[in-house]
């Protein structure tokens, strides 16, 4: 065991291996999520990118085993951090793995925090729970320091509710950090800012990151954040992980229509004005129990051929990068070297990434 | 001329261009904020705070800003859904007594809305059908034998079947329902349609076909949009004209092909500096601090403790709106510009 830890940097910190999650509700177990398998190396960020009810909250709660009792629970599958697995783990070791190796910034702070307690409390908490070897009190003036609170001392003594959305967001992302955990999960960790603030938010983590060599798994419905701050991306789509690859290779080759679409359909600052610029994808996120055999996004795709009512894989693309459509692979009829246009009617490829950036004020 | 039209000639110094829809003049929507023993007023909340604009027919104008900036109550003062403390509002061409809260009714059947969230503004106890033909039937916009078959071709417009008319709101999804909510609205036939961050709650491929369909709708019946959102991206999608709003006030104001290309308020520009992109090289500039409380603004342009042009003069004086090029800033020290003298 501790010889497969000397393999450095390439050890994964985190491996999910063919989780599948389910809820129980009146007519029994519905499966959420769909063998998602994805890995997360030391000091890497990975953005997790999918649309509402297509899993990926549950999958990020279920890395701590804090899925809603009842009703959720893990049906298959291994959760392995450091080579252990999660899903195996004692409470014991659950509660030295939260809050101290894995740190988690909830999506809404104002709903994660306890509007009971003065935040001093609340930052105190993970020092009771956990070995530490120095000053608490010390420590959570650091903390705050380093997310960028000025007035520690009000904001200490202060209740959750007299607190901004940006600053409470602050306070969690200081929690999580307590410990310099080596995995921080982020659940949609700026979706209730405004844009000046997530700007703020997201550069801190992107420092803490690089400061203490943290891995970053980071969840978003915004491909723009995953462009900016991601290093890998997973793409879900109704359960299933459809599409995953390198930041930069997935802008300049998206594959999977379901990717291509959500491109298109994302409104752009570096694209021209104008309606046209936004193309939608027809149709919308089918909740889980109307999942179809086979492709499940293939009812809304304008790619979908007859192979499509086969569960595809994940095939290969070269470059770490897989995707799971009948396009590609054997038997497919793209080669995958370009991004696929979204509308199959459509007028050459979305112009990603042009050149047409704003002159800097 | 008579007296009485002479006089209002008088008090609107400005008076709106023909065709003109909508014209605010120094709109302020004060909100007292209660303190003490005897719940005395101790000071407002300027949610907004001296605005005037006009809009014309078939514009889509949009009102950004981030949250707590006004840009909600001003579509509601507008439309009188919370009432404005001070200023004038003439609708298609009618000025209204903002003292009256019935004085908005005449325009109502012109002057719709479409809320943001569209899980809590549609009735839960009532069909589709309901919803949508209850407006319909107060403003006997025609006959109740009709309404079935209006309320049908209402659905199929917006792109939902008519079969689903007898259900109830949960049995929709986000963009259903949203869907419902422009049905609702342009049952009336308005000439302008208030939109409060109508696609904030849809995920983004229901987003933009929500915006796709209302822009169709829009050029289909010559529709006005007052389009309110904090989303720069989508606003420049969809805008003509842009207003940009902090703290109650516009602070920039231009045609959306002008602003997105050369931002003349240090505001604007730093809004979409923090907007990610696609391109991965890009870092945001991060503008340090948050909004000021709207009960005690400083002295000066509400932005100077943020802006990082900020100069002396910007903490004594109060800029107003002044034309910078093509567009107009409240700044004096506009963005690629000389300084206001």
């Amino acid at each position: 065991m501790y010889i497969s830890g000397m393999d450095g940097a390439n050890q994964p910190l985190l491996e999910v291996e063919e989780l599948s999650i389910g809820f129980e509700g009146d007519q029994g177990v519905t499966a959420i999520t769909d063998k998602v398998s994805f890995t997360i190396r030391p000091g890497e960020a990975y953005g997790l990118v999918g649309e509402s009810g297509c899993g990926k909250s549950v999958t990020c709660l279920s890395l701590l085993k804090l899925l809603p009792v009842p009703g959720g629970r893990v049906l298959s599958g291994r959760i392995l951090f450091r080579g252990r697995d999660i899903l195996k783990m004692n409470p014991e070791e659950l509660r030295n793995l939260r809050g101290g190796e894995i740190g988690m910034i909830f999506q809404e702070p104002g709903a994660a925090l306890n509007p009971l307690w003065p935040i001093r409390r609340q930052l105190l908490e993970a020092f009771h729970y956990h070995d530490y070897k120095g000053d608490p009190q010390q420590r959570i003036r650091t903390l705050l320091d380093r997310v960028g609170i000025a007035d520690p001392d009000r904001i200490l003594s202060a209740y959750p509710h007299q607190l901004s959305g940006g600053m409470l967001q602050r306070v969690m992302i200081a929690m999580a950090l307590s410990l310099n955990p080596a995995l921080l999960i982020a659940d949609e960790p700026t979706t209730a800012l405004d844009v000046t603030v997530q700007a703020q938010i997201m550069e801190l983590i992107e420092d803490l990151r690089r400061e203490f060599n943290a891995s970053v798994l980071m969840v978003t419905h915004n491909l723009n954040l995953i462009a900016q701050y991601a290093d890998r991306v997973g793409v879900m789509y109704a359960g299933r992980l459809v599409e995953e690859s390198p930041v930069e290779d997935f802008l300049d080759r998206t594959l999977h229509p379901y990717s291509a679409g959500l491109l298109a359909a994302l409104p752009r600052l570096d694209r021209e004005s104008g309606a046209a610029s936004l193309r939608p994808i027809p149709g919308q996120v089918p909740r889980p129990a109307d999942y179809l055999e086979g492709c499940r996004f293939r009812d809304r795709c304008p790619h979908a051929f007859e192979a499509c009512v086969a569960k595809p894989d994940l095939f290969p693309m070269g470059s770490s990068h897989t995707v799971a459509c009948f396009l590609y692979g054997p038997g497919g009829s793209r080669t995958g070297r370009e991004s696929l246009d979204p509308a199959s009617t459509g007028t050459g490829g979305p112009d990603r990434r042009s050149g047409a950036r704003r002159p800097a004020p | 001329m008579t007296a009485a039209a002479s006089a209002r000639a008088e008090a609107a110094p400005a008076p709106s261009a023909p065709g003109t829809l909508l014209d605010v003049q120094g709109l302020k929507t004060w909100f007292p904020v209660m303190g003490g023993v005897f719940r005395k007023t101790m000071g407002h909340v300027k949610a907004v705070n001296d605005v005037s604009l006009s809009m014309g027919k078939g514009e889509v104008l949009s009102v950004v800003g981030e949250s707590g900036c006004g840009k909600s109550t001003l579509g509601f003062s507008i439309l009188g859904l919370t009432p404005p403390t001070e200023g004038r509002l003439s609708l298609a061409g009618h000025p209204i007594d903002i003292r009256s809260p019935s004085a908005w009714n005449p325009f109502r059947k012109d002057f719709q809305i479409i809320f943001q969230d569209p899980y809590t503004s549609l009735n839960p106890r009532h069909t589709v059908f309901e919803m949508i033909a209850e407006p319909m039937r107060v403003h006997g916009v025609c006959a109740s034998r009709d309404l079935p078959e209006m309320v049908a071709g209402l659905l199929r417009k917006v792109g939902l079947s008519p079969d689903y008319m007898h259900r109830f709101p949960h049995a929709f999804s986000g963009g259903q329902r949203q869907r419902i909510g422009i049905a609702r609205a342009i049952g009336l036939r308005p000439k302008l349609i208030v939109c409060d961050e109508v696609v904030a709650a849809l995920d983004v491929s229901v987003q933009a076909q929500i915006i796709q369909l209302l822009l169709d709708l829009k050029s289909e019946l010559g529709l006005s949009l007052l389009f309110i959102s904090h989303d720069l991206s989508l606003v420049k999608a969809i805008s003509d004209r842009v207003l940009v709003m902090y703290l109650g006030k516009i602070v920039e104001e231009a045609h959306a092909s002008d602003l997105f290309v050369q931002p003349r308020h240090p505001y604007t520009a730093a809004l979409l500096e923090s907007i990610p992109t696609l391109d991965r090289g890009r870092r945001p500039k991060l503008l340090g601090g948050e909004i000021p409380s709207p009960v005690n603004l400083p002295p000066g342009c509400a932005f100077a403790g943020r802006c990082p042009r900020v100069q002396d003069r910007c903490r004594k004086e109060t800029p107003v709106l002044f034309p910078a090029d093509r567009s107009s800033a409240a700044c004096f020290y506009p963005v690629g510009l000389p300084p206001v003298p």
